[in-house]
């Protein structure tokens, strides 16, 4: 077997010389060692990161993806600042089991418009990717107020004060402007009337609420997420972004129909 | 290589590094790591071939095999249904009944159910299907909307105030906050509303109650206070309160409303789920109420 490997490694011989002599001199100057291993480490990069940004079938075309409200967006800044990422993740693998206990694959154009990515790895809590409708907005209040009301033996932490912060409002139109800087497609108008916008979502009952529909869509959910019509709470923030999880798109659904067994 | 000093014990050569007369030796490669640096560069050149590897500048080399993880997941899928199918044939084409007489089928029914209720509705009627504040007991013989087979597969397809165009829907109003009643009118009633299950009040009272009652609740939850599964309205002569059934409770049920919410699940668990569930929940209840 040596002898095999040595037969084919013969025609290379040059360049393992050269290649040792010079790793030689390298390793007696650390910083060109240093400069080595990063051109090293950068070749695995370019070559797996680059190509994605030219390849089209990386991310599903989907025209009717729609961006996050900006209620919606305040909750998954809510959602970032609380750490829930640290136990749940965004993302259905292509694995049997996750599709079997959570639904449809995720795809990459449900994502599109998340900057970062929730995507995640770890599990304490199950995964979020398809949430959304699976439970009324007071279970998540009620869940969120104390998770061990509902799931006796959740070891979820409680998030009871969400209900009494007020949801802050103004930073939304910078936050929506600094998206679309890179690449969600906000118009002015949603970035101009975004706090009102975030105000109206979580309100029916006032003016504000007619914009919402009409520049993020019919479908898009208006009600008193927190079940306190009074005031606008990032419990009303972070449930709006719940329930959204997984509805921003029907492709996966489509792609993927219900196995009828 | 530059350095030809030679270590005199053991003949090899050293780096030329020199630290208080130590010398350090540059002794060969093992001969195993070289052959797993081989192995391992000729496993990865089999798969350059075989497998989806390289990116070019708007596709990719897709590989002999033309292996894609979402195809695989799909077949999975079809092969583990196609291995389910000798008991999930069965339980799509017997009837309810027919299932729970069969022990074998339903040793098997019930280990997927165990499953599907945890993963899906556990997280509102609890683990034992007993239910909690806001959510109804499964486990008993006391249904909003019927508990016959045909109705629970209905009502699992459509849900309750949820987003399917069949679906069930029922509300009960705010009775004092929509100025439909008053304080009073509300207490009274809700003495009544207590009296129907046993509680004793003054014979006045009751009828002033009674008669709030025939003017305002009866329409949904019958003249009898038995409720009707076809508007979802509870029974209000038995002990089984979703939202409790003590004089406060039943206070703010009257003054705020209730709403109950179920999703639907036809996007998200296939029929023959939803009948395993359905099958489940046929056998909890008879076990309960036995």
């Amino acid at each position: 077997m040596m002898r095999l490997i040595r037969i084919l490694l013969r025609p290379f011989s040059k360049f393992f010389e050269f290649h040792a002599r010079t790793h030689y001199r390298a390793e007696r100057h650390s910083m060109a060692l240093t400069i080595g291993i990063i051109i090293a480490a950068g070749v695995g990069g370019f070559v797996e990161i680059a190509p994605l940004f030219t390849i089209d079938e990386t991310v599903e075309a989907d025209p009717h993806m729609r961006v996050y409200t900006p209620l919606e967006q305040a909750g998954r800044d809510i959602y970032i600042r609380e750490g829930c990422y640290a136990c749940h993740s965004q993302m259905i693998r292509t694995l049997r089991d996750e599709v079997e206990r959570y639904g449809p694959y995720s795809l990459a154009v449900e994502s599109k418009y998340d900057h970062p990515m929730l995507w995640g790895s770890k599990r304490t809590g199950p995964d979020l990717a398809r949430l959304g409708d699976k439970y009324s907005d007071d279970w998540q209040v009620r869940h969120l107020v104390n998770p061990r009301d509902l799931v006796p033996e959740s070891v979820m932490p409680q998030y009871a004060f969400l209900l009494d912060r007020r949801l802050e409002t103004d930073s939304l139109p910078g936050r929506l402007a600094a998206l679309r800087a890179v690449g969600v497609p906000y118009t002015d108008e949603m970035i101009a009337s975004a706090s009102a916008d975030a105000a109206g979502q979580a309100n029916p009952l006032t003016s504000a609420a007619d914009g919402v529909t009409e520049r993020y869509g019919d479908a898009t959910a208006v009600r008193t997420f927190d079940g306190r019509p009074d005031r606008v709470t990032e419990m009303d923030a972070l449930v709006a972004y719940l329930q959204i999880l997984g509805k921003l798109t029907d492709l996966p659904a489509q792609i993927q129909p219900v196995a009828e067994e | 290589m530059a350095v030809r000093k030679r270590d005199p014990l053991t003949g090899h050569e050293t780096t030329g590094h020199e630290w208080d007369g130590i010398t350090e030796l540059n002794t060969r490669v093992p001969r195993s790591i070289w052959f797993f640096v081989f192995v391992t560069h000729l496993w990865a050149l089999i798969l350059w071939f075989l497998l989806p590897t390289w990116p070019l500048i708007t596709t990719y080399t897709k590989g002999i095999l033309g292996i894609d993880q979402r195809d695989e997941v799909q077949e999975s899928i079809v092969v583990a249904n196609a291995a389910r199918a000798d008991w999930t044939d069965r339980v799509d084409a017997l009837p309810v009944a027919d299932i729970l007489g069969d022990g074998e089928l339903m040793a098997r029914v019930t280990n997927t159910a165990h499953q599907l209720f945890g993963d899906n509705c556990a997280g509102c009627h609890g683990t034992a299907a007993t239910g909690g504040p806001g959510f109804p007991s499964l486990a008993d013989d006391d249904w909003l909307w019927g508990g016959d087979p045909d109705t629970m597969m209905e009502t699992l397809r459509v849900g309750v105030n949820a987003g399917h165009p069949d679906t069930r829907v029922s509300q009960m109003l705010a009775f004092g906050r929509d100025g439909i009643l008053g304080r009073e009118e509300i207490r009274t009633v809700v003495d009544y509303v207590r009296s129907l299950s046993g509680a004793a009040i003054p014979a006045e009272r009751a009828a002033a109650g009674a008669e709030i009652y025939a003017a305002n609740c009866a329409s949904c939850h019958g003249e009898d206070g038995r409720g009707s599964t076809e508007l979802g309205a509870p029974n209000l002569t038995d002990d089984i309160w979703i939202y409790g059934g003590d004089a406060a409770s039943l206070f703010t049920t009257v003054h705020d409303g209730r709403q109950g919410w179920m999703p639907t699940w036809e996007g998200r668990l296939t029929e023959t789920e939803r009948k395993i569930l359905t099958v489940y929940l046929q056998d909890i209840q008879r076990k309960a109420t036995q």
